[in-house]
């Protein structure tokens, strides 16, 4: 009774899952798919929760349906009504179709095969036995930044990149008008809350669901969110001050491991008694630095005067900068 | 029953054949991007599917790992992907 | 005794729920579902979270449910007044 009752409940959650990704690939309306987009979004952090990754759903709230959303829905604030026909002839439709459903059809016997000829070997069990030494007791944490702390590494260095790009090529998105005091009101008491949450969430990564990315995230929203209750305050942070705060996740990771490397031959390689504090800082420092990317990626660009090349006096209001014409 | 790891690994080739399928079909950069991130999300969720164990097993970490890996770099790529579309869209206009 | 007065709280919030979602389908204009949608949904949580309280025996994790349930009902009512604040400068800019 109870694996039925599973069953229909997995069953009814693929199916909900699959018609929103459809119509979100096939709806006309650019806003529609956005917002079906952030529902799907929403609906996989309830999949990850049921196929118990806690760590994920959280994420997946936070990054996929949260930051994701606030992307997307920023891009297409110029032009919210377009419409997305596509104009492709019949036979590129019918090709691109019969394509995919043989790709599709393969995978699927793939994946019945791979699974029936599956040995048994889960990896949770030699992550288990190595849990003492890694210096935390929440597995993904382990995995994440001690055994494959290299991989982490390089996506903090991918996370930069892709914040590079976006600062090279625009600069910020015009401001919105001053919204309604109302979102004013409630964004003085959910900030400071959502400040604490993030830190919570990296303190508790170490033994519960939780981490950096998860902190780092959820830190980019509560400055989104001042973003959006107060469009035209001037910039919190000295662009000085938010270019250490982007390189120092990746510069705190790589002076660690060459910490490492020059004590124990090996790149970081955690000595087991001081791994835990090591994360925590690494964790630390990533988080804010995930945190001012994912802002920064947000805004769209580069905030005003940052290309400043010596003094920069950035305590003039952006509104008056855009009056004045531009960064000098 | 179809047993959870196969009913879900199903469900993320279906995700990943639908985004494909509108990544294929559309010009403009915002639908295609849309349906690129629904293919990430299907190959997220044939990677948690595998990992998952059953009720009383602990989950595989490593694929956990990964998929969160996985979930910031691509909100990353959307954002870098945005960037691109925008510049592209202004100089087009010139 | 307990598992059925649980029970029955989460099925009626499930009820609310599914109530406030065919207000969503079947309403014929914006506000009136924002209407059903904000008070709906807040009831069915509210019970929900209720039902979940009984099931919960630590005392700190019910503190948790009922401080999520506060903050989704003020992100439901700041969000839903945005909508309606929204649609009405649409309206307004039309004619």
């Amino acid at each position: 009774m109870i694996e039925l009752l599973w069953s229909i409940f997995d069953i009814t959650l693929v199916l909900i899952l699959l018609a929103l990704a459809w119509t979100t690939c096939s709806t006309q309306d650019v806003m529609r798919a956005v917002t079906l987009f952030i529902a799907m979004g929403l609906l996989l952090a309830i999949v990850w929760a049921r196929l118990k990754a806690p760590d994920l759903a959280l994420a997946e709230a936070v990054i996929g349906a949260g930051i994701s959303g606030a992307l997307l829905l920023s891009a297409i604030r110029d032009y919210p009504s377009t419409s997305m026909v596509t104009h492709r002839s019949r036979l590129t439709e019918g090709i691109i179709n019969s394509l995919t459903l043989a790709l599709m059809i393969l995978m699927s016997w793939a994946a019945w095969h791979g699974l029936n000829m599956s040995d048994g070997v889960r990896l949770s069990e030699q992550v288990n036995s190595q849990l003492p030494v890694s210096g935390v007791s929440n597995p993904v944490t382990a995995v994440l930044l001690n055994f494959r702390a290299y991989d982490t590494l390089l996506e903090l260095a991918v996370v930069l990149t892709a914040v590079l790009t976006v600062l090279t090529l625009n600069e910020k998105r015009a401001d919105h008008e001053a919204s309604s005091p109302l979102l004013q009101g409630m964004t003085r008491w959910l900030v400071p809350l959502l400040v604490v949450t993030s830190g919570y969430l990296l303190w508790v990564g170490a033994h519960a669901p939780g981490g950096a990315f998860q902190a780092g995230a959820m830190l980019a929203a509560a400055m989104i969110l001042l973003q959006l209750a107060y469009p035209s305050r001037r910039q919190a942070f000295n662009n000085h001050l938010l270019k250490i705060l982007l390189v120092i996740g990746i510069l705190t990771f790589m002076l660690v491991g060459l910490w490492m490397m020059s004590l124990n031959d090996d790149f970081l390689a955690f000595t087991p008694a001081w791994a835990g504090t090591l994360i925590l800082i690494i964790e630390a420092a990533a988080t804010v630095s995930i945190a001012t990317a994912l802002t920064l990626a947000y805004i769209g660009g580069r905030p005003i005067g940052w290309e400043g090349v010596g003094r920069e006096d950035t305590h003039r209001t952006n509104r008056s900068i855009i009056e004045n014409g531009g960064a000098e | 029953m179809i047993s959870e790891q196969l009913l879900y690994s199903l469900a993320g080739i279906g995700l990943f054949g639908i985004g494909l399928r509108a990544t294929l079909l559309h010009h403009m950069l915002l639908p295609r991007l849309l349906a690129l991130n629904v293919c990430g999300a299907g190959v997220f969720l044939i990677f948690i599917a595998i990992a998952y164990g059953g009720v009383e097993i602990m989950a595989d970490p490593v694929p956990h790992a990964l998929v969160l890996t996985g979930i910031v770099v691509a909100v990353s790529a959307t954002a870098m992907a945005l960037a691109l579309g925008r510049r592209l869209e202004a100089l087009n206009d010139e | 005794m307990t598992d059925t007065l649980a029970m029955l709280a989460i099925f009626s919030g499930l009820f609310f729920f599914f109530s406030g979602s065919i207000g969503l389908l079947r309403l014929p204009d914006l506000f009136s579902r924002l209407h059903a949608l904000a008070k709906a949904d807040n009831v069915g949580l509210a019970l929900i979270a209720l039902g979940v309280i009984i099931l919960e025996p630590a005392l700190i994790n019910d503190i948790k449910i009922v401080i999520i349930w506060l903050l989704v009902m003020a992100a439901s009512a700041i969000s839903s007044h945005l909508v309606a604040r929204h649609a009405l400068r649409e309206n307004r800019n039309d004619d």
